[in-house]
Formats: C-alpha cells, structure tokens, sequence
C-alpha cells in the first residue's frame, strides 16, 4: 500500500467513525428541546422524563462524539501537512471556530443541562438544552464551511510563498456550497435522531413494556422524522444535486453511472459499473429522468465521464457510484416509511399496527449507512482533488510519514474503535433496557458525571 | 500580528495547561489517596463538571495555531506524528475512564476504568513534559521545514534525536510531578476530612520534589540549547519570569504548610503559566527551532498566515474569548465549593 492510500484510509476511517455519533448528537439534540419545549408549554411531566431518558443516550453518545472527534483536528497536521500548510489561512479559520464558539458552549451547558435539573427553574433547564442543541448545529456549520471550501472554493487568494488566503471572511462563511450542504447534512442527521427515538418507541410499544413512554417517542419521532425525510429530498437534496451538476459535473457523472454524454438522459436505478468498458452492466433505467431532475427537462443534454480527462475521475469510481445509489435509494425508503407512518399516526392506528411497529424498530441503522454513503458521495466524488480544482489529492499528505507509520496508527485506531464500540452498544443497551422510568429514578440516586 | 498571535497561542496553552492540568493531576493521584470507593467518586466528581470544558482550550489553541502559524502546525503535526498519536489515545482513553466508571455498577469495571484513568493522565503528564522539551531543544528540521522524528533513538542530543532522550525525559518527569502537585493542591481546595488531609501531604511531598527538579531542569537546558538564555541576557527585565517560577514554588510550600489550600492553588497556577511563559520567552520569535542549522528554523515570519486572516481572526477570537470565559465563570460559581456525597454530589 502506498502511503498516499494509507493516508487517505486513515482520514477516511477515522472521519466516518467519528460521524457515527454527531449525527445523532445532532439530531436529539433538536429533539430533546422538542421534548422539554412541550414539557413547559403543557406542563407535561411526562415529557420531561422523556427528555431525561434520552439525555441519558445523548450523553454517552456525546462523549464518544467528543472522543473521536479530537484526533480529526490533528489530523489535518498530521497526516496532511502539505496541505494543511497551504490551506490553514482559510479551513483553519472555521475550525478554531468551531473550537472557540462552539465546543465551549457545548461542554459548559451540557454539564449544566445534565445535572442541572433540580438546581435550575424549567425555563433555565429548558434554556441549557438549548444551548446545547445550539452549539452542535453551530459546530455543524463550521466544519461544513470548511469542507465547503474544499469542494467549493470561494473568496480566497494565494499569497507569494503559496499560500491560499481569505480575501472575504463573510464571502467564505456564505458559500452557497457551505449552506445547501448544511441543510442537507442537518436534515440527515435529524433522519437518524428521529429513527433512534422511533426505534426505541416501537421496541417498548411492541414488548408492551414503558409503552406510554413508547408512545410519546413515537409521535416525536415519526412528526420529525416525517418532516427531514421529505426535507432530505426536497428541496434539499435536489438543490445539492443541480449545484453539484454546475460545478462538479464530473462527480455528478461517476455518482450517475454516466460514462457517456447524452440527450434525455437515463437514471440509473440498479446496475454495476464497468470501468474497463465503460457501461453499466444489468443495468435498470428509467428514460430522461437524470435531464428532467437537474434541468427541469427531459431533454437536456448531461455531460458524462466521456468529457472529463481520464486523470480527473474520481476514483474509486464504483465506490463513489455505490454510495450514492445506497444513499438515494435508502432516502426514498425512509420517506416511504415515515409517509405511511405520519399517515397511521393522524389517524390514532400506529401504536396498534404491528406492521408498521417492526420497520420502525428494525430501520435505525439504515440512517447510520445512509448518512456515511452521503459523506462518501461527497468526499469521493471531489477526488482526485483535496481542494476542487486547486490541490491534487497526492500534493495533500504528509511525505515525511511513511507507509509504515500510517498503517501503525490505523491499525491502533481500529482497535480503540472496536473496544468503542462494544463499550457504546452494551452502555446503551443498558438505558434502553432500563427504561425512562428507572433512569429517572436512578439519577436521583446517582447523579452521573458526563460533562 | 505575528507578535501578537505568537502570545495569544501561548495564553491558550497556559490556560490549557492551567486548567487541564488539575484534572490530569487528579487522575494521577486519586489511585493513591482516595481508598474507599466513596472517596474515589469524590475525587472523579471534583472534576466530573469541568474536565471537558477544559480539554476545548487543547482543541481551541490547536485550531488558533492551525490558522495562525499553518507552516509550524502542519510541521510539528507531522514530526512528532506518534507521539501525538499516542496523546490522541491517551485523551480518548482518559475520557471514557472519568466518564464510564460512574455507568458501570459491577465493581471490577469500575476499578478498570479507574486504572485506564490514571494509566492515561500520567503518561499525558509526561508526554506534555516531553513535548515541550522537544521544542525548547529543538528538531532536526530540513530545508522545506519538516521533518520526522523517531520515539527514541539512543537517548542523546545529537543529530539524531528521538522524541524521547534525557532531557526530554527530565522534561517529562518534571511536568509529571508538576501536574500532580498541581492536582494534589486542587483536591485539597475541594474536598474534606481525610482524602483532604492526604492531597495535602502529598503536596508537601511532591512541592520538595518539583523544587530539586525545577532546579535541575535550568542547567539541563542550557545543556541542550546553548542559546537558551540569549533572549534573557538581552532584555535582562525577562528574568522576572524565572524569579517568578521560584517564587510561586515557594508560595506553594508557604500556604500549603499554612493549610490555606486556595493561595496554594493560586500559587500552583502560577507556577505552570510561568515555567511556559519562560520558554515561550526563550522561544521568541522562534517556535520550533532546528537542532543543526538555525537558517532552518521555523520563525513566526515563516509561519505566518496572511494578514487579511489574521485581521479578522483577531476580530472573532477577542469576541469569542468573552464568551467562553463567560461560561467557564457561570460553570465554576455553579460548582462551586467542596465537593460531597450526601449534598446529591455538588455541596455548597
């Protein structure tokens, strides 16, 4: 393996681990305000012990959020100095940022949110989740205006020495990139809360177990959840792929299976591709729907892979083609879902339809997937550049660490990971078998100390 | 500017160090002076509110160099790449073990974590303490501005150093003992009875040992960069600093015999941001010197990023500073006092 592969796998490896847990992060977080907001307005204690369950999760989930997150600033150092050298005056900006704005309201109300409670009044309790949900979808917008950048570069300059410079720091923040992917991420990661809180809904509904609490998880989730799934597509998901189209076309063409420029242009729905021949081989297509959904057309000419030179593919290309067939096709399937179980839900029939219980339960990790195929649909699809048309990939990594010590690293991340991971699974598992009623009653007992 | 940013970083890693400090210093200790499991959850909860707070400077001070200094931060990322691959670990391992004790109610997960706990905080102690000798000794840079070194080689200060070698070895242990001390007078503001008595012993203890290794330390440098008092001799006024150093230690041994364990703490405070004002002193306008050729040195000029960056970031930094300091003093008045049990786990 070459070291410039070993350091991409590195970023790449651990970058997707890490967004296993903002995501959610993100997503309760939005839920838990939902949740204390109608716990205020109508006094509903239940509701607040609602909220206190799933801080419980958000909690854990934060720590590993914050744990794995840590590695991803230094990363950029170390294991893609060159191009950190160059870029620092633009993307290092946003992510001290983030640092400074965000992470430091995250961790000093969050400990206030957690083990506030009986110390604070309930507007104040109330205004600590907020806060916190405030400072993740803070951080959110800060990292995704460095990516931005990345795919997108606006208002810089490149000083003598090679540098690039910000010319305009509003221009940077206001990248029209920056914030149709902000939409679509956000959206995306309150999918994957709004399943989390449905799942463990249809888990106690379904066993009959904290079913009232069940129920209250059910009708926060499937609303929010009804609400993102259809956001995910339109019109945020629709807006992503037409500025894709006019500045990345190239992406756009390997991401569509399109090794060839055409008139009415087909979709793709299944199929394999074929680098050697350049086809889809088993291919299922339906006509003119690629021109129709990105110039309101069916005629339109899209341009396919045939235009761009062969050393600007992305690669690796049926990977890139792959997750984001996995990430459209998982996205039509949750706004199925959710559609149909709105629809149960307005009419009083969803806690007693099993049918609809089960997909619920079952279809929590599909967000996960869905969401990391999104991500790769993005980082992929910017190859073979780092910076968009600026810096070449191989110009980016660290040449003074070797092959050697990247793999050491790796292979030290996945085992940390792993042990993560075993640990998340079996503390959560842990809340959930418990339930909203205990974790109630044993925080009393045991004020815990995630802060 | 670049005299400007070069000290607003090194204000972000005193308070760093400052505030993350007490907490390693807490990790260090706790297996050695809180014996019961009660006086264990005691110790955990002094820092349960307020570790992860303090832990935003490292990310809020990386991120500030990042932009700042690009050429210093993609350089020294990448030369010490394990070590601060190991410190990544180290931070993920000390977290989960603060964190996860308190979730766990079988007891043998709990000691396990207690021991990840200070496994972590005394191997971060001294790869700091190495971290910084590194830079004040210096590392074999190349004409392009990096480069890659070993954890160790054979323990000298030659051409071809490791991370690890006498002096930065003497620079780990030292930060080991400080962190600790600093730690111990810490549990001793906020705790009671007998994990009190014991943090303050232990700081008598550890405040002799600081003093001999401090002592140590100054002709131990000198030995590893001949110019390291140059600075010094030229802006004679500097050597306020070290003045300082020695007058904060013995603050601490003054209060701390007094029993007036918050002056101690103050003093401890002191102590640190003065020891890496002195290096940043000797630094400047260096900040990562070359081991061989001076030409090669990474200087502020070097590293710089462009002005228009550095114009607004002085903008937002200054304002976004208000504000965290805003939260860390709602954060410390909310969790104020020592800390109990039977109070629900924050007495006033």
């Amino acid at each position: 393996m070459t070291a410039l592969l070993l350091h991409r796998i590195h970023f790449g490896f651990t970058i997707t681990y890490h967004y296993l847990f903002p995501q959610l992060t993100v997503g309760l977080a939005l839920l838990i305000v939902v949740l204390k907001s109608i716990a205020l307005r109508n006094q509903d204690e239940r509701y607040n012990q609602a909220a206190r369950f799933w801080a419980r999760i958000f909690a854990i989930n934060f720590l590993l959020g914050v744990v794995t997150g840590i590695p991803m600033e230094f990363q950029f150092g170390t294991n893609w100095s060159q191009f950190a050298r160059v870029t620092g005056g633009v993307i290092g900006q946003p992510l001290a940022m983030e640092g400074v704005f965000s992470f430091f309201l995250e961790s000093a109300f969050l400990g206030l949110f957690l083990f506030g409670e009986r110390r604070l009044s309930p507007l104040a309790h109330w205004a600590s989740a907020f806060l916190v949900f405030l400072g993740s979808w803070i951080s959110g917008y800060f990292i995704i205006v460095s990516n931005a950048w990345m795919q997108h570069p606006v208002a810089y300059r490149v000083l003598p020495n090679g540098q690039y410079e910000v010319t305009s720091f509003w221009g940077l923040l206001t990248n029209p990139w920056a914030l149709i992917q902000y939409a679509h991420n956000m959206s995306g990661a309150v999918i994957t809360g709004a399943f989390a809180m449905c799942a463990v809904g249809a888990f106690y509904v379904l066993e009959d177990r904290f079913s009232e609490s069940g129920k209250i998880f059910l009708r926060v989730g499937v609303v929010a959840g009804v609400i993102a799934c259809i956001a995910q597509i339109f019109p945020t998901g629709d807006m992503q792929g037409k500025y894709m189209a006019k500045h990345q076309s190239a992406a756009v063409a390997a991401m569509e299976g399109l090794f060839h420029t055409e008139r009415g242009a087909g979709i793709v729905l299944l199929g394999q591709p074929n680098e050697q021949k350049q086809t889809i081989d088993n291919p299922l297509v339906v006509n003119d729907v690629l021109s129709f959904l990105i110039y309101g057309t069916p005629k339109a000419v899209v341009e396919g892979l045939d235009r761009v030179p062969r050393d600007q593919w992305p690669e690796p290309l049926p990977l890139l083609y792959y997750a984001y067939h996995i990430m459209a096709g998982l996205g039509t399937y949750f706004a199925l879902l959710m559609a149909v179980a709105a629809f149960l839900l307005w009419r009083g029939k969803l806690f007693a339809t099993r049918w609809a219980l089960w997909p619920l339960m079952l279809s929590f990790p599909l967000p996960y997937i869905a969401n990391t195929a999104g991500w790769m649909t993005a980082e992929i699809g910017r190859q073979p550049w780092v910076v968009y048309g600026l810096i070449r990939t191989s110009a980016g990594y660290s040449k003074n660490v070797s092959a050697g010590n990247g793999l050491f690293t790796l292979l030290g991340f996945m085992g940390m990971y792993s042990a993560l991971s075993i640990l998340f699974v079996i503390l959560v598992y842990h809340i959930i078998a418990n339930g909203p009623e205990r974790a109630a009653s044993a925080q009393v007992a045991e004020p815990f100390t995630v802060a | 500017m670049g005299f400007i940013w070069f000290w607003l970083v090194a204000l972000m890693i005193v308070a760093y160090v400052v505030l993350d400090g007490f907490d390693i210093g807490v990790g260090i200790l706790h297996p050695f002076l809180a014996r019961t499991e009660e006086e264990r959850q005691i110790s955990v909860r002094t820092i349960g509110p307020v570790w992860d707070g303090n832990e935003v400077w490292l990310i809020a001070a990386g991120g500030t160099l990042f932009f700042a200094f690009p050429l210093l931060y993609a350089s020294a990322f990448s030369g010490f790449y394990l070590a601060l691959m190991i410190v990544l670990w180290l931070l993920i391992m000390r977290a989960l073990g603060i964190e996860l004790r308190m979730h766990m109610e079988i007891r043998v997960w709990r000691a396990f974590f207690d021991g990840v706990f200070f496994i972590s905080s005394l191997l971060l102690a001294v790869l700091y303490g190495a971290a910084l000798a590194n830079v004040i000794r210096g590392v074999p840079l190349g004409e392009d501005g990096y480069f890659f070194l070993p954890l160790w080689t054979n323990w000298r200060i030659g051409p071809e150093p490791g991370i690890l070698d006498w002096y930065t070895v003497i620079g780990g242990v030292l930060a080991l003992v400080a962190l600790a001390l600093h730690g111990a007078l810490y549990l001793a503001v906020k705790t009671e009875a007998n994990l009190q008595l014991r943090a303050r012993s232990a700081a008598m203890y550890l405040s002799v040992a600081l003093l001999g290794l401090t002592v140590v330390s100054l002709p131990a440098t000198i030995a590893a960069r001949r110019d390291g008092l140059d600075n010094y001799w030229a802006h004679p006024l500097a050597f306020v600093v070290p003045a300082l150093v020695f007058g904060a230690l013995v603050g601490i041994m003054v209060f701390s015999r007094k029993q007036d364990d918050r002056k101690a703490f103050a003093c401890s405070c002191m102590y640190l941001a003065m020891m890496l004002v002195g290096a940043a002193v000797a630094l400047y306008p260096r900040l990562l010197p070359s081991s061989s050729d001076s030409a090669n040195d990474i200087t502020i000029q070097k590293a710089l990023s462009g002005p228009h960056t550095l114009h607004v970031g002085l903008v937002w930094w200054a304002f976004g500073m208000a504000l965290a300091i805003m939260y860390f003093v709602i954060v410390y008045r909310m969790f104020r006092g020592k800390v109990s049990l039977e109070h629900g786990g924050y007495g006033h």
